[in-house]
């Protein structure tokens, strides 16, 4: 558990790092540094995104996988790394 | 009773005694019965009860207590507990996951942090109008029929009434011509555009005009007189709230602007007024007495100062003072280098403290800084005058400034070139735009008045109404540039 927090912490130290979010396959967050309602919000939202995502890609060609995804918006960008049981989700606003 | 009945019988022996001699024989006496029996014992008993103790309690409620619960939703403590459970059941799949992902995480979010491949990228999602356009041309025939020219417009606090003030900028002779302000409500069903809301009558022409800047119902108006007026729009039969008069007091050259200040007092506004002679009054309005009190009064002495002297902050020495019951104070702390020509507008930048634009008959929009007597940028507006100019409430790089030549030149600093960004043209060749007004309230609007008598309202394009990325620190960096 604690190498889990160190991880953590080490993601969070990175340059304009505002929020982690691990979530399991079902979409529900097991690990936050946000507050309960934001971190709810991202995890089911971003579930959905991954999901279609993946299918997108794997449609496209049955060979190709999602590996990463990463959402550029005005105010910040959300990086994705996917996994079969887990998605870690960041958000940086690389301007900081 | 019975006591002579008895004697009666004893009478009677005693007559027999005497029929019958010698024989002695006693007296017999009976004692009466009568009612002797019948005469009861008679008792008299008392008794004494103790005394009743006797208490009396009363009750009385006086402290009432409401509780009430809330249940949480409930997924919120079935979700702990499967987080909880998780972290427990999980973990080992967790640590492995983030093993996993981890430096790919962090070698991406360094990069990012150090990328620059999206700056000054955008995005164009919203369909805004490209175009700016005339929404309505509003015009008070009357004023149009006697030529008045627009001196001053002012959007309410709303930003759905525009005040228009009629006046003349071509006469600097004394005139008594009667004059008009008018309103045009824009969010009214049925506008009509040649006919006003609302027609206020004045003595001489109107100069100067201000909508207060949290009641709707209130305008600030300066006249040629050099009368100060503030009325109540919502007050049909007397709108006049309060006025200056004309008093030792009172401006005696006409009222070239008003503007409404915060004064010490939160939540209150004074009229700040300036008229040409470089005086500026600030007065307090005293709704009792319907009058204008004079608070506070400054001086800009220099025989030749500009026609229109603005509520900003400019140059110059003492004042003399007489008659003023508030002693007249020359505040001017630092003076901009001085123009060719006199300064019609200054506006201070609503993003920069330190920033203000500035324009007047040399036909130049310079960028001051308030730290520096040279402007930081000049840009040539027009070769005719410029009127006014006014920073964009919402783009901190842009700002409009109305020509003597009938348009209005909208500029954007943050291109490169020194070009007008947008220029807007309401025909009518030779009818100088006298004043303009952005709407802080509905962004996408500005209004200009003319010499004409009209006054257009304009919808703006979205690039000039929406901030950009680093816009503001883009105009930090016009702020701090240093000029020799």
């Amino acid at each position: 558990m604690a190498e889990v927090e160190e991880t953590l912490k080490r993601i969070q130290g990175q340059k304009g790092v505002q929020g982690i979010i691990i979530v399991n396959s079902e979409g529900i967050p097991i690990k936050t540094t946000l507050d309960y309602p934001s971190t709810v919000q991202y995890a089911g939202l971003i579930q959905q995104l991954v999901m279609m995502a993946r299918s997108t890609v794997r449609e496209i060609d049955p060979q190709n996988d999602l590996t990463f995804l990463r959402v550029r918006s005005k105010k910040n960008e959300i990086m994705i790394a996917p996994d079969k049981d887990y998605f870690l989700i960041v958000i940086q606003n690389p301007s900081d | 009773m019975s006591f002579c009945l008895c004697y009666g019988i004893v009478f009677d022996k005693t007559v027999e005694d005497n029929s019958e001699a010698d024989e002695a024989l006693d007296s017999v006496s009976i004692q009466s019965q009568w009612r002797k029996s019948q005469q009861s014992a008679q008792e008299s008993r008392g008794c004494q009860t103790k005394a009743v103790h006797r208490a009396e309690a009363e009750i009385q409620t006086v402290s009432t207590t409401i509780t009430g619960t809330q249940t949480e939703p409930r997924h919120q403590a079935t979700e702990q507990l499967l987080q909880q459970n998780h972290n427990e059941l999980e973990s080992p799949g967790l640590k492995d996951f983030l093993q996993r992902v981890e430096d790919r995480v962090i070698r991406e979010l360094v990069r990012n942090a150090k990328s620059h491949a999206f700056d000054g990228f955008q995005v164009n999602w919203e369909d805004h109008s490209s175009l700016v356009s005339c929404l309505h041309r509003l015009q008070h025939p009357s004023a149009v029929e006697r030529g008045l020219h627009v001196t001053s417009v002012s959007w309410s606090c709303t930003g759905a009434v525009i005040a228009c003030a009629y006046g003349r900028i071509d006469d600097g002779d004394w005139s008594t011509e009667r004059s008009y302000v008018c309103t045009w409500n824009l969010d009214r069903r049925g506008l009509n555009p040649k006919q006003a809301d609302l027609v206020f009558d004045t003595p001489t022409a109107v100069t100067a005009l201000s909508c207060h800047p949290n009641q709707p119902a209130l305008i600030a108006v300066g006249l040629y007189s050099g009368e100060v007026l503030v009325w109540d729009t919502s007050r049909t039969q007397d709108p006049i709230l309060v006025q200056s008069g004309m008093s030792a007091d009172s401006h005696r050259e006409p009222v070239y602007q008003v503007a409404w200040v915060p004064l010490q007092k939160k939540g209150e506004f004074g009229v700040l007024s300036a008229s040409s002679g470089g005086r500026v009054l600030l007065w307090t309005l005293d709704s009792d007495q319907g009058r204008l009190v004079l608070i506070d009064a400054y001086a800009l002495v220099r025989q030749q100062v500009p026609h229109s002297s603005c509520t900003g902050f400019k140059t110059l020495a003492a004042a003399p003072t007489e008659g003023h019951s508030v002693t007249l104070r020359a505040p001017a702390v630092f003076s901009f280098r001085p123009r060719s020509g006199p300064v019609h507008s200054v506006h201070c930048s609503p993003f920069h403290r330190n920033l203000f634009v500035s324009a007047g008959t040399d036909g130049l929009a310079h960028i001051h800084s308030l730290l520096q007597a040279n402007p930081l940028l000049s840009l040539r507006v027009s070769d005719s005058y410029v009127f006014q100019v006014q920073w964009s409430p919402t783009r901190p790089l842009v700002f409009a400034a109305a020509t003597g030549q009938g348009e209005v030149q909208i500029f954007d600093l943050g291109r490169r070139s020194l070009r007008p960004a947008a220029i807007i043209e309401p025909g009518g060749v030779g009818q100088a735009a006298t004043c303009l007004a952005f709407n802080c309230q509905n962004h996408n609007l500005l209004a200009v008045g003319k010499t004409d008598g009209t006054v257009g309202v304009w919808q703006l394009s979205g690039d000039l109404m929406e901030q950009k990325p680093r816009e503001s620190s883009q105009l930090e960096q016009i702020a701090n540039q240093a000029v020799g």
